[in-house]
């Protein structure tokens, strides 16, 4: 089935569930419930922080990997290792060409399909020990130190909201959707 | 009948000393218990571990608490929040960032919230709930934030479903590594839930028609993220305050939790503070780098959020201890598709099957407990459950499995279970 078909058949059978659950759940009334209240700015700016593979959710700033090195040396590397591959945390560099094998390797150069979530998860999620600390700067600096380190940028190569979204991952067509069930019974 | 046996790989039983064994008196001993259990071997756990003759000290001066004649001292008063027998042990197995249900030590289907696996990717937080808030955003009419109250002044719904975490059973795809049924398949239990229909909270924003996908945020230090299809997701999916009755426990997402039932534990967002409406999924860690079911091809399969049918005997079961004669055949099968329509037994590696009898009741996305009746002769035996759910699906053989999709895609692991007998009595993890 094509994208554009499939996606309209959701949107069709989203507006039937919307539907249908409130009528179902409420009786007569299908109304809003006036229940909450309107998102302000302050919190939507404060909390929106998610980066789409289009790049939407990219803040202002930039980075290269040769700002990147420091920082990963200083607050990445007792963990992942000095050049990104000894852990203990988990192997962001090398693996490449290892997926068919016995002893795949996953790590962000050779698995990760967008390198946009690399900045998401960093931004939301790392240092491991002080979570959101990183400014957008030192965010985007260690994201490309990590992609260089994988021979997938250069290491003057600089990384914002334009050219990120534009790096391409070496398992970007690596993902197939659920096939299940797949198994037989015998 | 099989009971269940403490070994020295078992977590130590904490206790604080209003459970009375701080102060010396208790003579109820871990040894005491083991050598209790050994002697008693073919009566009930509960008879033989704590028999006054067994546990009774010789030389104190104050009988250990369960010895005395209760029938001549008064008991203890009634308390605010009640706590298990100090004579209960058996604990959640925790590791650094999960902890595991002691599946064999469990009775019916519901799990005890104390006792409910746990996974997070940096802590359990702790959150105010008078401050916690909801925001719904993205590609709806009214960006809109709920407080916990609001929530709940919401038409509620509650149901019992498993949670099961994809990465359960993982150890199992290179080699028999677990010992119990904990080890292996603890990451799985089951609750009821109560909470808001995410159905309603979206018409409360105005969801707009081409928004086909949601992703969850958590207000944990890793603020977890899944993208969650809408279309599929959306019938059954809860916005949860409520596990078994209470608010949700900590670990469980305390105070709000996203619940898809059926689906992988991970999409099943805890501490959930942000929702946010698009039309594509928005490729986050845990569903590109992480819960991604790679193949033998070298390509990995994406968005597999269901969680497929799959049993395991409970009891007898790995690391207990059987003796001769009577045993009933115990276990919990679930679908993340349907109900479970029917769970057969062997007791010979798989060669013949009974049916086994299914306890009502059988709920959809929700374990289910079966029996057995059956008698062991002593003989080495190898016991098996395979189940099938209402949608014809039917639970796989290890080799099967493996022969679709090799032993490098981590997750989703559901072939059956293998116990192995031994003359002996004692019950081992094996692959047949």
């Amino acid at each position: 089935m094509c994208t554009s078909k499939r996606r309209l058949a959701r949107s069709v059978l989203l507006c039937g569930i919307l539907l249908t659950s409130g009528t179902g759940l409420l009786g007569a009334d299908d109304g809003p419930l006036g229940l909450g209240r309107p998102a302000t700015e302050a919190e939507l700016r404060a909390w929106d922080i998610d980066v789409a593979p289009t790049g939407e959710g990219l803040p202002p700033g930039q980075g290269t990997a040769q700002e990147g090195a420091r920082i990963f040396s200083s607050r990445c590397a007792s963990c992942h290792g000095v050049t990104g591959k000894e852990g203990p945390a988990p192997q962001l560099v090398g693996g490449q060409d290892t997926l068919a094998t016995k002893h795949p390797v996953k790590t962000v150069g050779s698995y990760w399909p967008y390198a946009t979530t690399l900045y998401d998860y960093i931004r939301r999620a790392m240092p491991f020990p002080a979570p959101q600390s990183l400014a957008a700067e030192e965010v985007y600096a260690v994201t490309a130190w990590i992609l260089a380190q994988n021979g997938i940028i250069a290491q003057d190569a600089v990384m914002d909201a334009v050219s990120l979204p534009q790096v391409r991952m070496p398992n970007r067509n690596g993902f197939t959707q659920d096939p299940r069930p797949d198994v037989p019974a015998k | 009948m099989a009971h269940d046996e403490l070994t020295p790989s078992d977590p130590p039983p904490v206790e604080s000393p209003a459970e009375g064994q701080a102060d010396g008196r208790s003579a109820v001993s871990r040894r005491a218990l083991l050598t209790g259990a050994a002697a008693w071997a073919g009566a009930t756990a509960a008879q033989a571990v704590w028999s006054p003759l067994e546990a009774a000290p010789i030389s104190a001066s104050k009988p250990a608490p369960g010895t005395e004649d209760t029938t001549r001292i008064p008991g203890h008063p009634p308390t605010p929040y009640g706590k298990r027998s100090a004579f209960e042990r058996d604990l959640r197995l925790a590791g650094a960032t999960s902890s595991l249900a002691p599946l064999q030590a469990l009775y019916g289907i519901l799990t005890p919230s104390a006792l409910h696996f746990e996974r997070h990717h940096n802590g359990v937080p702790v959150i105010d709930p008078a401050r916690h808030r909801l925001l719904v955003h993205g590609l709806v009419e009214k960006p809109m934030t709920f407080t916990l109250e609001e929530l709940k002044r919401f038409p509620s719904r509650s149901r019992l479903t498993f949670i099961e975490c994809a990465g359960n059973s993982a150890g199992e795809w290179h080699k028999p590594e677990g010992r119990t049924a904990q080890e292996i398949h603890g990451l799985m239990s089951t609750s009821e839930w109560t909470g808001v229909p995410l159905a309603l909270l979206l018409r409360e924003v105005g969801a707009k028609p081409e928004a086909a996908w949601m992703l969850a945020e958590g207000a944990d230090a890793g603020a977890m993220t899944r993208s969650i299809p809408l279309a599929q997701a959306l019938e059954e999916a809860l916005v949860c305050y409520a596990q078994n009755g209470e608010a949700l426990r900590p670990e469980q997402g305390y105070p709000l939790r996203l619940l898809l039932p059926g689906w992988e534990g991970n999409a099943n967002v805890k501490w959930l503070r942000r929702l946010k409406l698009g039309q594509a999924p928005f490729m986050t860690r845990d569903e590109t780098a992480r819960y991604t079911d790679l193949m033998p091809d070298g390509t990995a399969r994406q968005f597999t959020l269901v969680m497929e049918a799959k049993s395991v005997i409970t009891s007898p079961s790995g690391g207990q201890q059987v003796a001769p004669g009577f045993v009933e055949i115990r276990g919990l099968a679930w679908s993340g598709r349907g109900r479970i329509a029917h769970v057969d037994v062997s007791t010979n590696g798989g060669r013949t099957w009974q049916p086994a009898q299914l306890q009502d009741p059988v709920l959809p996305r929700c374990a289910t407990a079966f029996r057995l009746p059956w008698r062991w002769d002593g003989q080495e035996a190898t016991l098996q459950s395979r189940c099938m759910d209402d949608t014809g699906y039917v639970q796989p053989t290890r080799q099967t499995l493996v022969s679709v999709r090799g032993v490098n895609s981590v997750y989703h692991y559901n072939a059956i279970q293998s116990w192995l007998i031994a003359p002996n009595g004692t019950v081992h993890n094996v692959h047949v």
